[in-house]
């Protein structure tokens, strides 16, 4: 059940978008593709919605095989980055499009409609055209014209890209628990690794057309594949072959033998975190986060010599991780730079 | 952009005596000279058989023409938009033909192709005529007027994209009803402006018209044709008249356009 894509691959023209793409989504969870653009993650979508068509590969629906099934006939809700809204229609009958294509009566449908437009707290506004919307209504109105029908499975893609910082947040929030009440299984496509981990249980992080990894927000944190998910996912420092989290550097004033050398160029005061810049001595520059507490003990200035001691690292090349003071990296974690192709979520 | 008050004012003088020396006072002397001698004499150019019978075949014109051209075009334009094919600038290429060449070329060259010794001049052989008769009319009709309707409906599809057409897809829709339902009231205005310049295109055609009817009076005469009949045997006011039912017509129908638009903004 839920869905599956096996082995997808799309071609435009000379841009390879999917490239043997399989993923696994459980029936019932909410899981995002988080990928920078052009990594393909909005062509996986819209392959599963049935809007565009695979070179090669399969698309299981609740377990039917959707891959030849044009569209209108897969059963998935689709809600677009910029709302595709019907302009001429109100948001009564924007909401109530595909029941009217599916031929119910008007009773019916009106007390489905207004139930819908409840559950996204646009009662009241039935009888207005899109335009007279903001874009977070809009979007919740495309979101409730695409629950309408009661879809097997629910797909966004990028739908809060368009939208402004706070109504954003707001509607990750909104969208979460409208997911714990409504169970439908539904993926939604985002570049925003932050909006990825608030909102979705399982991540796939995409990137050049393939899967990079995937799994839980802590699975990819703490135990990224490769470099680049363990660069998209958070922040990170690059000590030689070593890659290592802001937060994960000891800023010391002692020297000792795992220590590097390094000049305190800039110390940056981001209410309660401190982002300390350094330059080392090879030229390389890093940045360690640190409380303010942890700064005012070492009383550190700009233009002064620190030392720096990664806690925990990770190595993609094949070597094993460098730990420090015991902290052990999970199993696993010693994988070489190739991408897992395919991965269950 | 803010122009100061001065400019703003030199602006609209210019703007609005270059339409009164160009537009203006051309039609005001057309009505003037009509009733220049009371309501009668247009009248009676009018409601003669022949006027009566060239203004019944204008109408027959734009009745055939206007409909199949605003098919072809929406499809057409649709074709150009949304099918992109090697072939499309061609096909582009050649929708614009009407606006390039001379109407009474285009007259000529139906003339050509079904006159005698035509490649199609066998249809009018087995009894069908074509020439001076009202399909050769309508084929230059449909002719000159063909590219309005796709010209004004190619950016309006193009502006709306295709989101609104997958999502309909997405909620059960077929081809057919995504286009009835979405992509047809996207683009009524631009496809209901193309009409109404097919339709004054069609009620105001003269030359190529003239080549393949040969304006016979009460036969194949449109009111064009009428007028320019009038006018060379000297009947100025009988010319005149017929004029200004052409004007009429035109009016009505951008009238018929803005008050469906108006109701529709209501």
């Amino acid at each position: 059940m839920g869905i599956s894509v096996e082995g997808a691959n799309k071609r435009f023209g000379d841009f390879q978008a999917l490239d043997d793409v399989s993923i696994e989504v459980p029936d019932g969870s909410l899981t995002a593709l988080l990928g920078p653009s052009g990594s393909g993650k909005s062509t996986l979508l819209r392959a599963i919605a049935g809007l565009e068509d695979l070179d090669s590969g399969l698309v299981t629906i609740n377990g039917e095989n959707a891959t030849a099934k044009p569209a209108q006939k897969r059963g998935v809700g689709f809600v677009f980055q910029h709302y595709a809204a019907f302009k001429h229609m109100t948001v009564y009958d924007n909401v109530a499009f595909g029941l009217k294509i599916r031929k119910w009566d008007k009773q019916k449908t009106s007390q489905r409609v207004h139930e819908l437009l409840e559950l996204v707290q646009l009662d009241g506004l039935a009888g207005r055209f899109p335009s007279q919307l903001s874009g977070g209504q809009r979007q919740r109105m495309a979101l409730a014209r695409a629950l309408a029908v009661e879809p097997k499975v629910l797909l966004l893609d990028e739908p809060f890209g368009a939208l402004d910082a706070k109504v954003r947040k707001d509607l990750r929030t909104w969208l979460r628990n409208l997911h714990e009440e409504m169970h439908v299984t539904t993926i939604f496509v985002t570049h925003d690794q932050e909006e990825a981990m608030d909102v979705a249980g399982q991540l796939v992080v995409m990137n050049n057309g393939r899967v990079e990894q995937s799994g839980t927000a802590d699975e990819l944190y703490e135990d990224p594949a490769n470099e680049f998910v363990m660069s998209f996912v958070g922040e990170v420092n690059r000590l030689g072959d070593d890659f290592v989290r802001p937060h994960d550097m000891e800023v010391v004033l002692d020297a000792d033998e795992r220590t590097q050398e390094g000049l305190v160029q800039r110390i940056v005061t981001l209410g309660f975190e401190v982002r300390v810049e350094l330059v080392l001595s090879d030229g390389t520059e890093v940045w360690a986060q640190l409380t303010r507490a942890e700064l005012q003990r070492l009383e550190l200035r700009e233009g002064q010599i620190a030392y720096l001691r990664p806690v925990q690292a990770k190595s993609f090349n094949g070597s094993s991780p460098s730990n420090s003071q015991g902290a052990s990296t999970p199993p696993g974690s010693q994988d070489d730079g190739e991408a897992e192709v395919s991965a269950a979520v | 952009m803010t122009a100061n008050p001065a400019s703003r004012w030199g602006l609209r003088v210019l703007g609005l005596g270059y339409l009164t020396l160009l537009l203006l006072i051309p039609l005001v002397m057309i009505f003037y000279k009509t009733f220049e001698d009371g309501i009668s004499p247009p009248l009676d150019a009018i409601t003669s058989p022949d006027g009566l019978h060239a203004l019944k075949l204008s109408l027959l014109m734009v009745a055939i023409s206007v409909p199949l051209n605003t098919i072809f075009g929406v499809g057409c334009a649709l074709l150009l938009v949304r099918h992109k094919t090697k072939l499309n600038p061609v096909i582009d290429a050649i929708i614009n033909l009407p606006f390039a060449v001379s109407p009474i070329v285009i007259g000529l060259s139906l003339y050509l192709l079904y006159g005698v010794g035509g490649w199609f001049a066998f249809i009018s052989e087995e009894g069908f005529k074509i020439l001076f008769a009202v399909p050769g009319m309508v084929l230059a009709s449909i002719f000159v007027s063909l590219p309005f309707v796709v010209r004004e409906t190619v950016p309006v599809l193009q502006e709306i994209g295709t989101d609104q057409e997958q999502a309909a897809s997405t909620l059960g829709a077929n081809g057919w009803q995504a286009f009835w339902r979405i992509t047809l009231p996207s683009i009524r205005w631009g496809v209901a402006y193309g009409v109404v310049l097919t339709t004054a295109r069609v009620l105001g055609e003269f030359g190529a018209v003239t080549i393949v009817s040969g304006s016979i009076s009460g036969q194949t005469q449109t009111l064009p044709l009428f007028v320019e009949k009038q006018y060379a045997n000297f009947n100025s006011t009988g010319a005149y008249g017929a004029s200004l039912v052409l004007a009429l017509l035109a009016l009505i129908t951008l009238f018929a356009m803005n008050l469906l638009k108006r109701k529709e903004d209501a």
